[in-house]
Parts: C-alpha cells; sequence; structure tokens
C-alpha cells in the first residue's frame, strides 16, 4: 500500500514538473507583454500598455501580422483547392504506378525541405520574376505543402464510399455537382485540418519569406520578429514578448474555432 | 413508366472476363422482375449497365423506345436504389428525397412538399428532420424507395434491396415492397442471389449463370420446370433430387429401381439412353408400405422444417430426399418408400430438359 501511495506520488510529482517545463514559456509569454522592463523572469506583471504602444508605433509589426494572414490564407486555400481535386482524381481514376507516385511525391517533399532546396528556388523564383511578390511566395509554400496534403486528402476521400457518387450520378448529378453536394460535405473534416495544417506551416515559416521577400513591407511576422532588437543589438524583451502573444493569438483562435466546428481528424471514415 | 429492353447484350471487363454474353431480354411496361444467380454470374453488372454505370461493350439497351446504350445514367430516366442504399449521410431525410429534384432544378418549396408527401405515404413523417444515420435499417430502405419514388422515373433498379435487412425484417420487405410496387405500376428490376426473394416477389425473372441467362419465366415456370440442371439445383428452398438414370422402355431405372417416365418427357425418350431424372423433394410423397414405383432404401437423416420434415433416403448408395408433413416423420433407420409424382417429375438429357 505505501509503495502504491509512493509510485503514485512520484508519478504526479513527475507529470508536475513536465507540466511545468511546458507552462513557464508561456506563463511568459502571458505576463511580459504587461510588464513594463521584462526579463527572462516570469514575474507578476504591473499591467502596462506602453509595449503595445510601441508594436503599433513600429512602422512595420502590425503590417507584417497582416501579411502573415495573407500569405496563410492564401496558401490554405490553394491548397486545399487543390489537393481536393487531385486527391479526388487519384482516389477514383485507377492509375499504373499511382501509389508509387504518391509515396514518392511524399518522401521527395519531406527530404527536400526549405534549407535544401533553398538555392533553386531562389535562383527560379529570379527566372519567373516571382521575387519579392506575395504570389510566388504563395505558389512556392503551396508547391512544398501540397504532397503531403494530397495524401492526407486521399485517405478521406478513399473511405467515401463509390455508391453515394454513383447514386448522384444517377439522379443526373454531374461531377461538380457530385464534387460539390457529396464529396465535399463528406471530407470536410480533412479539408478543415488541411486547412488549419496548412495555416499553420505558413504561419511559422521563416526561410522562405525571408528569402524570397526583400521589400520590409511584405514581409510577414516570423521575418519581422527577427528584427526586433535594440540599437545595442540585444534581443528587445518589450517589443519581442508583445508581439509574439500577438503574433500567437490568431493562430490559437482558429484552432479553437476549426476544433469546435469540424473537430480534427487525421484519417478517413465517415461519421453517419 | 416504360418497357426495357436489351439486345445482344455484352460486357468484356479489361482483362479478358466476359461478365455477359449477349444477353437478350424483354421486360414489358409495369413488370416486376427479378434477375437472380449467384455471386459473380453477372447480374449486378446487368443491372449496373442498365443503369449505364457500366458501358455495354456490344449490344443495346433500350428503355421505352429511346435506346439509351450511349447515354449517361442521369439522362435514362430512370433510379437506382443501391445495396448500401446509398443515402447521403451529411443530409437530413427531406434532403435525400428531394435530392433528384435538386439536380433537376425544383425550386426548394416544391422539393420540399414533394419530399414530405412521398415521405409520408411511405411512413416517414415523423422522421423527415433525421440523418441517415439515426434511422433503422429498415427505415433507411424506405427513405431510399422514397428518393427513387421522387424522381417518377420511367424504371426502378434495384440493388440487392433486402440483403441489409436482418431475416425477421426481410419478410416483411418484401411483402411490403411487393405491395408498393404494384401500387405504383413502375417497371422494376431487381438483383437478387435469394432464389425464395425472386420467387416470392417477382412477376417474371432470369436466372443467370456466368454471363448467361439460363431461364427466364415465371416464379411458378421456374420452379415447376426449370430448363436445365442448373436452375433446378440453384431454385427451391430444399434441392432438386437429381439422379442418374437410364431408360428401359416405359420405365426409368434409378439407383436400382423402377420409377415411370416422367409426364412431360413421354414419347421423347430413346430405350437405353442414359438421363438426368429430376424430382424435388416436395413432389416426393412417403410412405413405409412398399408402393409401385418408388425409390426404397433406408431412412439416414431426418431433418425439421418446421410444418414439415425433409428425409434423406440412401437408394443404393444414392440420397434421395422426400418431404413429409407433420406427424407422419419416419424413425431414422426404417425403410421408407418415395413415390415421385409422374405429373411433376422431370427429365434431363445433356443437362437440358426433355419436353414437348
Amino acid at each position: 500500500m505505501t509503495r502504491f501511495v509512493a509510485g503514485r506520488i512520484g508519478f504526479y510529482t513527475l507529470i508536475a514538473v513536465l507540466l511545468a517545463f511546458f507552462t513557464i514559456p508561456l506563463l511568459w509569454l502571458a505576463t511580459a507583454p504587461f510588464t513594463s522592463d521584462p526579463t527572462y523572469e516570469v514575474r507578476v506583471p504591473d499591467f502596462t500598455f506602453e509595449n503595445f504602444q510601441m508594436i503599433i508605433d513600429h512602422p512595420y509589426a502590425l503590417w507584417s501580422l497582416v501579411n502573415s494572414l495573407v500569405l496563410s490564407i492564401g496558401t490554405a486555400l490553394l491548397v486545399v483547392v487543390l489537393s481536393a481535386l487531385a486527391a479526388y482524381a487519384l482516389s477514383r481514376v485507377r492509375l499504373p504506378g499511382r501509389d508509387a507516385l504518391l509515396y514518392a511525391l511524399l518522401l521527395l517533399s519531406s527530404i527536400i525541405t526549405g534549407t535544401a532546396a533553398m538555392v533553386p528556388l531562389f535562383q527560379l523564383a529570379i527566372e519567373l520574376n516571382l521575387i519579392d511578390s506575395h504570389t510566388g511566395l504563395i505558389l512556392i509554400l503551396s508547391g512544398g505543402l501540397l504532397p503531403a496534403a494530397i495524401f492526407m486528402i486521399k485517405d478521406f476521400m478513399d473511405s467515401t464510399p463509390k455508391s453515394y457518387e454513383e447514386s448522384a450520378r444517377v439522379f443526373g448529378a454531374s461531377p461538380l455537382q457530385i464534387v460539390a453536394h457529396v464529396v465535399v460535405p463528406l471530407v470536410r473534416p480533412g479539408l478543415a485540418t488541411i486547412a488549419v495544417w496548412t495555416v499553420a506551416n505558413v504561419w511559422g515559416n521563416f526561410l522562405m519569406p525571408y528569402l524570397l521577400l526583400s521589400d520590409v513591407e511584405k514581409q510577414p511576422a516570423a521575418v519581422i520578429m527577427y528584427t526586433l532588437y535594440t540599437e545595442g543589438g540585444q534581443a528587445n524583451l518589450k517589443v519581442l514578448s508583445t508581439f509574439g502573444l500577438l503574433y500567437s493569438i490568431p493562430v490559437v483562435l482558429m484552432y479553437l474555432f476549426v476544433s469546435k466546428k469540424y473537430g480534427f481528424r487525421f484519417h478517413g471514415g465517415i461519421k453517419r | 413508366m416504360a418497357a426495357i429492353e436489351l439486345r445482344g447484350l455484352t460486357k468484356v471487363y479489361p482483362g479478358g472476363v466476359k461478365a455477359l454474353d449477349s444477353l437478350d431480354l424483354n421486360i414489358p411496361d409495369g413488370e416486376f422482375f427479378a434477375l437472380l444467380g449467384p455471386s459473380g454470374c453477372g447480374k449486378t453488372t446487368l443491372l449496373r449497365t442498365i443503369a449505364g454505370l457500366e458501358t455495354a461493350t456490344g449490344g443495346a439497351v433500350v428503355i421505352g423506345d429511346r435506346d439509351v446504350t450511349g447515354i449517361q445514367p442521369g439522362a435514362r430516366d430512370i433510379a437506382m436504389v443501391f445495396q448500401d442504399y446509398a443515402l447521403f449521410p451529411h443530409m437530413d431525410v427531406t434532403d435525400n428525397i428531394a435530392y433528384p429534384l435538386r439536380i433537376k432544378k425544383v425550386a426548394k418549396a416544391e422539393r420540399q412538399r414533394k419530399a414530405a408527401a412521398v415521405g409520408a405515404r411511405l411512413g416517414l413523417e415523423l422522421l423527415m428532420d433525421r440523418r441517415p444515420g439515426q434511422l433503422s435499417g429498415g427505415q433507411q430502405q424506405r427513405v431510399a424507395l422514397a428518393r427513387v419514388m421522387a424522381t417518377q422515373a420511367q424504371a426502378f433498379l434495384f440493388d440487392e434491396p433486402l440483403s441489409n435487412l436482418d431475416a425477421r425484417l426481410r419478410l416483411e420487405a418484401r411483402t411490403f415492397l411487393k405491395k408498393l410496387q404494384r401500387e405504383l405500376g413502375v417497371t422494376t428490376v431487381f438483383v437478387t442471389h435469394d432464389q425464395a426473394e425472386a420467387l416470392a416477389m417477382a412477376d417474371r425473372m432470369a436466372v443467370m449463370e456466368a454471363g448467361h441467362i439460363r431461364q427466364i419465366g415465371t416464379p411458378a415456370e421456374v420452379f415447376q420446370r426449370p430448363a436445365n440442371t442448373f436452375v433446378a439445383s440453384f431454385i427451391g428452398s430444399t434441392p432438386m433430387n437429381l439422379l442418374d438414370a437410364v431408360v428401359r422402355s416405359d420405365t426409368l431405372e434409378v439407383a436400382g429401381c423402377k420409377v415411370p417416365v416422367p409426364a412431360s418427357a413421354e414419347g421423347l425418350l430413346v430405350d437405353g439412353e442414359k438421363i438426368v431424372y429430376g424430382v424435388r423433394p416436395e413432389y416426393m410423397s412417403y410412405t413405409a408400405e412398399p408402393a409401385d414405383g418408388s425409390l426404397s432404401g433406408d431412412v439416414v437423416i431426418v431433418e425439421n422444417l418446421g410444418a414439415s420434415h425433409l428425409v434423406t433416403l440412401e437408394v443404393a448408395d444414392v440420397l434421395v430426399q422426400a418431404v413429409v408433413p407433420e406427424g407422419r416423420e419416419p424413425e431414422l433407420g426404417e425403410q421408407g418408400f418415395a413415390v415421385p409424382r409422374r405429373d411433376r417429375a422431370l427429365a434431363y438429357r445433356d443437362g437440358e430438359l426433355v419436353s414437348a
């Protein structure tokens, strides 16, 4: 009995330590923006808003959040639409070597990540005159995310019975009507998951925008954050913490909204 | 409403599998027609080819007076109930029933009114706001039926309409379907692998095997006079006795016993030829006393069928079955005599029925 109790106490202590490890940075993020002189410690804030004023006065900070929104929502739209259409076709048409193709794409897209593809992508963007353009960046980011997105969505498509579509077809529905009326509603949780995953990916992506956008006015928050230093070259914790808080709020809100509305699922299957 | 006609319909799958081999079939307007056969015989392929979900390799499908062979399923003016009913899980019952009307661009108020009317006819009034997942199997089936009724199509196609119901409900649904089809009077083709279902519901039926139609006829014709030994062994809840026989002038020698030549084959058999003698257990009368023209042997198995018993006799190493009414069942091991009804017995030469 005592051994059992001791075991329990040990278990919960371990959990508490682990939790503290993850909680402290979050606590810091929640308190430091409201502290007039933040350090690396977590302290009870004095509820000042002057840090936020500094962000508002910053020439690029707020715009960079708008840029982040444009880039991530644009990429998410493109990825969702293209991956849904591609996955539907791949799921319904029997092509020789289809699965091999999918796995190869997935594998290549995860091996050749940003750093490895940095130089060729930069050259490609220059050749295509897509440097310093949000459209260009959205295209390149979408290209990187599409293989994984198609792979995930195809699983959802595979698990929708063919008879639903055939039934609609016999009633006279056109292929686009079938997709709109039957397929998309059935895979909606999958599409929501892909959209959120894309937004989160783009939101946190530093390398690609840093590489392809030289105009400060076009740079997203992830890149601007990198410039928030004092004149002495020290990290400016006042601005950095405040900006960090503003930077994380949209993503958290999105997670909460989508999770409530659709629920996250990473595999197919129909809830009847 | 329209008749359905198939002319030399052939379907060859890539890889060379011949699912349908030059089928000809006429289904008159308003008929309830069954496609019956074991799994893999091509009956579902045939139904899907009529629907247009499979393209015919050769031949023609004519619905009404229109050749629809090359036409898309949606333009054939037919409606289909799928084996799993294919109700859209994200739509409620009203939207499901109204879906064909939505495709035809009927205004929303009008299609909801129509859906409500059809739903009410099938007793779905209280379920109209539910999703398919909240319905029982029987209710789902009625929603699927309501949905095809809402189309007002020229012909209905049902793929195994009863196979997703449990045994008890299946009998009720059988009666219900037959009554509904009679009331609507729409030409209806259904596929089943259950011979009892086909016999019970259909006006006429086609028995299929390996891409061929082996017999077309009313349930009574198919049951009483199977055109070949395949149909004979496939139809009937107790399999037909199919026994090797040799013709001896006006009698047949079957497993060492002498039985009279079947009435239907009288004068058509050649002395000394080998045939297959067929008689259903239902058309055998069993007696414990020696009788003329009977098959005699020892009782080896007695199976209870409810109101009757299926008695198996061992006649010179051949098993012969007879149905015996309740209260008259014999003891195991006793000697018994099975007298076939001469007017119901059949003779098969090379697997085909011998008849005038």
